[in-house]
């Protein structure tokens, strides 16, 4: 075993002739939270979803947990919780048969189904919506339901794709609290994002751009190094950087 | 394969199922008024037809032969009208089918042994039920101047020795002995309804998950794709034993459809059927990304064959040959040999054997294949 989480080596996808991740390289530890930057169409979603197993790689290496996407999503599948940019749940199921449904395809054992069950419906603080319809709950709840169903079956290491797109900036930032929360308890979590004040929230991140990664480090790093205030600033300086290099 | 997950997919399907009331009407619905529908409306049975007389000859002879056709329950007179004129009207205001003229020297013909004809008119405009109403009234005319004619002969001779007539045909129809359409219509339409609810319902359950976006959720987990077709499968096959056991108990107690062979091996065949239609819909909506498209594919690929080209109404034996080669490869063609070998000649296993087969050949087929493109789908 290796002390990373996730091991990208030299990855390229093209979809056709069009080179969605450009030769990315990057490490993530674990129990860190590794914050995914860059505006939309930058890469970071089909980045994420190679590491899940939804995609094979063009080419180069992906590893989560060890384990080699290309070669066993299986194994990778069992041991990660995902968290697509849609919240992927059941609208006409309540809250306690999504949670139900997920926990019988994560296969998690019979007897701890009820204990996991609970501590997902109080970390969401939605224990007293369990018989709502899924339908009929707020975004940030829905939201809060989402992540829950991702890590019923306590996987070490979390993806959220854009998890606080289109959701409320009070509902965000109790979102970021459930992160944090995952993370004390030693969970790896990889989240992408366009919002950057979320940026700031991470241990380190990546700022991806038309497919490459531009820059990485910690965000105190990342603004000592351009002597910015902010990371807004940090992100306009090196986009403008790498334009620049482009054209 | 994990039962676990398996189960999991089931239930939740059973819930949007239970959930939707779309579907659950169409689940419900679609058999109850097929039935009503064909089983009564359907009808192929041609009697009491509509009919004027005009008799120009008016002896004793001529009455005597209408007497014949006011006695058969397949015509009902609605009038002697005294010219050619009327029957023509009556036709072309639709106000009747057949029209006989009896021409003036009818008797006259008759009792000097000459040929007698009889003019039948007749609304061809519907074919069917025109030749079988021809054919009523040809044998009406036929038997009743044979038997005159062979009447006049034995008097002439003076001998009891010639009866009439000449050769006699007794016929016997079997296993549907009064020949009542809703017999064959009934059973016949337990293979459409299951592959309309197998095919269509099925159809929307995969389309929807992509629709959704809901799919993507389930590949990051171990869910694997046999996993899923077989626990969506199992929630829509308990719809179908549902609908079957409707369509069955709506055939046997309420269009008294005689069940004349093993009703185990009825409920056995259907359930193969029931695989294959199942799969079919999951196949074709494995290979769709809107529920839209998978729909309308389902109608078209499980109603119209269904319909047509299992010989559930239409006689296979009359299309052209190459549309009967392609219904070889409908599977309600299969199922309807059974349904009826079963329903009404009460054979088993040993007669409908190659059926039960194929049936059972297809399912497996089909759930391969859909395996396979969902498999393909994703990747």
């Amino acid at each position: 075993m290796t002390e990373w989480a996730v091991e990208i080596d030299d990855l390229l996808k093209k979809f056709g002739d069009f080179v969605a991740v450009d030769h990315v390289s990057l490490k993530v530890g674990k129990g860190e939270i590794f914050g995914f930057l860059g505006p939309n169409g930058a890469g970071k979603s089909t980045t994420i979803r190679v590491l899940c197993g939804l995609l094979t790689p063009t080419s180069g290496r992906a590893s989560v947990g060890g384990v080699d996407v290309a070669r066993d999503p299986e194994t990778i599948r069992r041991n990660i919780g995902y968290m697509s940019q849609k919240f992927s749940l059941y609208d006409d199921l309540t809250v306690e048969e999504n949670i139900h449904f997920f926990s019988g395809i994560y296969g998690v054992p019979k007897n701890l189904r009820a204990e996991r069950r609970d501590y997902v419906l109080k970390m969401a603080g939605i224990e007293e919506q369990r018989n709502t319809m899924t339908r009929l709950l707020p975004g940030g709840w829905k939201q809060r339901l989402a992540l829950g169903c991702a890590i019923l079956h306590d996987p070490p290491i979390l993806f959220l794709d854009e998890p606080t797109s289109g959701v409320d900036p009070i509902a965000r930032r109790g979102f970021w609290d459930l992160i944090y929360q995952l993370s004390e308890a030693g969970r790896t979590v990889f989240v992408s994002t366009h919002y950057m004040e979320e940026a700031e929230y991470c241990h380190r991140v990546a700022l991806m751009y038309r497919g490459r990664v531009i820059a990485l480090g910690s965000p105190r790093e990342l603004k000592e190094k351009l002597s910015v205030s902010s990371m807004e600033d940090v992100f306009i300086a090196m986009i403008e950087a790498a334009d620049k290099e482009a054209a | 394969m994990n039962l676990r997950r398996t189960g999991a997919v089931t239930r939740k399907e059973m819930r949007h199922i239970l959930r939707d009331p779309r579907s659950l009407t169409m689940a419900l619905a679609v058999p109850v008024l097929m039935l009503l529908l064909f089983g009564l409306a359907l009808s192929l049975d041609v009697d009491h037809i509509p009919t004027l007389i005009y008799d120009a000859d008016r002896t004793a002879t001529s009455r005597a032969l209408i007497e014949q056709f006011r006695g058969s329950s397949y015509f009902q007179i609605l009038g002697y009208p005294d010219n050619y004129k009327a029957i023509e009207n009556a036709i072309d205001r639709n106000q009747i089918l057949l029209g006989v003229v009896i021409p003036p020297d009818y008797s006259r013909r008759i009792e000097s042994g000459k040929e007698a004809d009889v003019q039948l008119l007749i609304d061809g405009s519907d074919s069917n039920t025109a030749s079988i109403a021809l054919g009523y009234a040809q044998g009406v005319v036929q038997l009743y101047s044979l038997d005159l004619r062979s009447q006049g002969q034995n008097r002439k001779g003076g001998l009891a020795a010639r009866k009439s007539p000449p050769v006699d045909s007794l016929l016997r129809v079997w296993y549907n002995s009064r020949l009542e359409s809703k017999n064959y219509v009934v059973p016949g339409l337990i293979a459409v309804i299951l592959m309309i609810i197998g095919s269509v319902l099925t159809s929307l359950t995969i389309a929807r998950e992509w629709e959704m976006g809901t799919m993507e959720q389930l590949l990051s987990t171990p869910l694997r794709p046999t996993e899923l077709v077989l626990g969506k499968m199992a929630a829509y096959f308990v719809v179908g034993i549902v609908d079957l056991s409707i369509s069955i108990g709506c055939g046997v107690l309420v269009f008294q459809v005689p069940l004349r062979g093993s009703f185990l091996l009825l409920v056995f065949t259907s359930c193969l059927f029931l695989f294959g239609t199942l799969f079919w819909g999951i196949y074709l909506s494995a290979g769709s990304k809107t529920q839209l498209e998978a729909y309308q594919m389902a109608m078209l690929s499980s109603f119209l064959p269904a319909f047509m080209l299992s010989g559930f109404v239409y006689a296979i034996e009359s299309m052209p040959p190459v549309i009967q080669a392609v219904s070889y490869l409908v599977p309600a063609r299969y199922f309807v040999v059974i349904l009826k070998g079963i329903f009404l000649k009460g054979v088993g296993l040993d007669v409908l054997w190659l059926e039960t087969l194929f049936l059972a050949g297809y399912a497996a087929v089909i759930f391969v294949l859909a395996t396979r493109r969902l498999k393909q789908k994703i990747t």
